[in-house]
């Protein structure tokens, strides 16, 4: 587990009383807490336990049933998202924000090459010089270990771990405060899996992101967060940091989730 | 369109209101063409009705017309520059007959010229009106397919996408390929589609006397650039826009500024390069200029290019 991030600096997104309900199903229930820059959240659970709810909640693209997501602009005005416009909530998106999705195919555009894959948020942002946005892009594939020579190739001649990377890149070119991530490494293999989070771990520490990770893999989050949040049925039944909660888990739920998962 | 608006009692063909439109659809495109007018650049919706021709002959350049004609306007009509072409004079004819207007071929003397793909050589004037045929008004289209989506992006001004295609470009060819339709960027606002007019026209757009309509009948748009609009087309700070350059002057008029066509004199395949606005030639030869193949049976003899193909593949068929 990475060093723990002192609480005395304010949050940059706090959930309270999250609820989300489709129709009479629920998708998640009252779920409350806070991420600081430069901590890593990991929230955990089986499938169907409201995981992906949460982060589309999280991140302003679903409008929640009841409860509310205060997030810190860069300008340090606390915003209620709900609140915010389209317009604001697609700049945030483009500018502070990232969203890897485990599925590439959906983070990326497939028929665009890597370079404009990872200059679209620049250009987005009003960067008008194609030299800038070029060496900006080389730079970044350059930083997620992809052969910057390979900058004119569209994602489909890139591996699955490469696709990954460049989903990366593209999110973090802009410098995002905070970044989502829908299970990552699913798909990939073990390897792969090990690469990617060693360079997300480093990207993280380097930047000081807030990144809140979503996944089934409890070694994920294992290597990757500061805290872990386990879900079940819509619900968080337990919370805490990492090593704490895989090392002593409290609720009979986790208690299984970690004797199933980490010790065969 | 200077002259007094509907109702009209010029004598037009029986059987049709005068330019065709009833004075109900005429009103309805009118309003969507103020609105355009309004916010330039934007895509107004309007209810566009089925002419007596294909969509591929700019049946939404014609409703515009046929909108804003009045009995003492003087109408042009070109095709890809030439008011010769079948389509041209087939528009042309249509409003003869149904509105009974005086026509022209000369640009300086029209109040109203629709176009296809080109804008005029000659500069135009306050008080006249460029109507142009559009065949896809989208300029994200390709992008982005879901219109729910482009009409989000262009609400929210969000271009970014458009920055990338022209990133595409450079990466791939070296330069910006695209060389018509080139989009342009409206008042610092919306991004546009000027139509497939070449990129050589793009700098006439900005900052014209003249009213700018836009016309797209089969996606039933309308957006316009009034007088004086700033209009500039997309580019990169170290890929600035430039307009296509020709290396020789007309051949027949000498001109060394005006957009040329690639034309066919002969059956042997013998090629030159001519003025595309056979007004503009025509009058710069009747001025006493001369290019080095001027020779005047020439110019009769010569196959237009610009005939051949259409926008969407619609055959091309005379009107009934
Ligand atoms: N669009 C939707 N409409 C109706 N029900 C939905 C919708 N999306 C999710 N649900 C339901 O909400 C609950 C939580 O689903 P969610 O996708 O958030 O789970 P998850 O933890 O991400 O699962 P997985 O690990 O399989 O991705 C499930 O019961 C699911 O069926
Ligand atoms: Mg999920
Ligand atoms: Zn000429």
């Amino acid at each position: 587990m990475p060093m723990p991030i002192p609480i005395s600096t304010p949050p940059l997104l706090e959930a309270r009383g999250l609820t989300k309900f489709y129709g009479d199903r629920l998708g998640c229930r009252d779920v409350s807490f806070d991420i600081r820059e430069g901590e890593v959240l990991a929230i955990v659970g089986e499938s169907g336990s409201g995981k992906s709810t949460l982060l589309s909640l999280l991140s302003g693209q679903l409008p929640a049933s009841a409860g509310e997501v205060l997030y810190r602009t860069r300008a340090g005005e606390i915003r209620d998202l709900a609140a915010l416009s389209e317009a604001e909530r697609r700049f945030l998106f483009r500018t502070d924000w990232g969203f890897v999705h485990q599925d590439a195919a959906r983070g990326l555009r497939m028929g665009v090459s890597a370079g404009g894959n990872v200059g679209e948020r620049l250009m987005a942002v009003g960067a008008r010089s194609y030299g800038a946005i070029r060496a900006k892009a080389e730079d970044w594939l350059d930083r997620v270990e992809i052969d910057p020579t390979r900058i004119d190739e569209p994602p489909t001649a890139y591996s699955g771990g490469m696709r990954q990377r460049l989903q990366i890149a593209r999110n973090l070119v802009t410098a995002p405060r905070l970044v989502f991530m829908d299970e990552p490494t699913g798909g990939l293999d073990v390897s792969v899996q090990a690469r990617l989070l060693d360079l997300v771990r480093r990207l993280v520490a380097d930047m000081g992101l807030a990144v809140i990770v979503v996944t089934h893999d409890l070694a994920v989050a294992r290597l990757l967060s500061h805290r872990i949040m386990v879900m079940k049925q819509g619900r968080v039944i337990e919370e805490g940091l990492t090593d704490r909660v895989l090392d002593d888990p409290r609720a009979a739920y986790t208690q299984l989730l970690v004797s199933s998962i980490l010790q065969p | 369109m200077n002259a007094p608006l509907s109702p009209q009692t010029a004598p037009a063909a029986t059987g049709y209101n005068f330019a065709y439109l009833d004075e109900q659809t005429k009103r309805m495109i009118r309003r969507a063409l103020l609105k355009a007018v309004a916010i330039p650049g934007h895509q107004v919706p309007f209810a566009a009705r089925d002419m007596p021709m294909p969509y591929g002959w700019g049946t939404g350049g014609i409703q515009v017309t046929a909108a804003i004609l009045g009995s003492g306007d003087v109408l042009k009509v070109i095709d890809q520059g030439a008011d010769d072409t079948t389509n041209a004079v087939s528009i042309r004819a249509f409003f003869q007959k149904t509105a009974n207007v005086a026509v022209t071929t000369r640009t300086a003397e029209a109040t109203v010229i629709q176009t296809r793909h080109r804008i005029p050589e000659k500069p135009l004037k306050a008080g006249q009106t460029l109507v142009f045929q559009v065949p896809i008004p989208e300029p994200l289209r390709f992008l982005e397919p879901r219109e729910t989506e482009t009409r989000v992006m262009h609400a929210l001004a969000d271009y970014g996408l458009m920055h990338v295609k022209l990133y595409e470009d450079i990466a791939k060819h070296g330069h910006i390929a695209k060389t018509y339709a080139y989009p342009v960027e409206v008042e610092g606002r919306y991004v546009m589609d000027p139509s497939p007019i070449p990129k050589f026209d793009n700098p006439k757009l900005s900052m014209s006397p003249a009213l700018q309509l836009f016309g797209a009948g089969r996606e039933k748009r309308i957006y316009a650039l009034p007088p004086f609009t700033r209009v500039k087309s997309l580019d990169f700070e170290d890929h600035p826009f430039e307009p296509t350059r020709f290396e020789a002057p007309c051949a027949l008029c000498g001109a060394t500024d005006s957009y040329l066509d690639e034309v066919v004199t002969d059956d042997r395949g013998t090629r030159m390069f001519v003025c595309s606005d056979t007004d503009h030639c025509e009058e710069r030869r009747a001025d006493g200029h001369r290019g080095l193949l001027a020779g005047d049976d020439l110019v009769d003899t010569i196959t237009r290019e610009a005939d051949v193909e259409r926008d969407d593949g619609a055959p091309i068929v005379p009107l009934p």
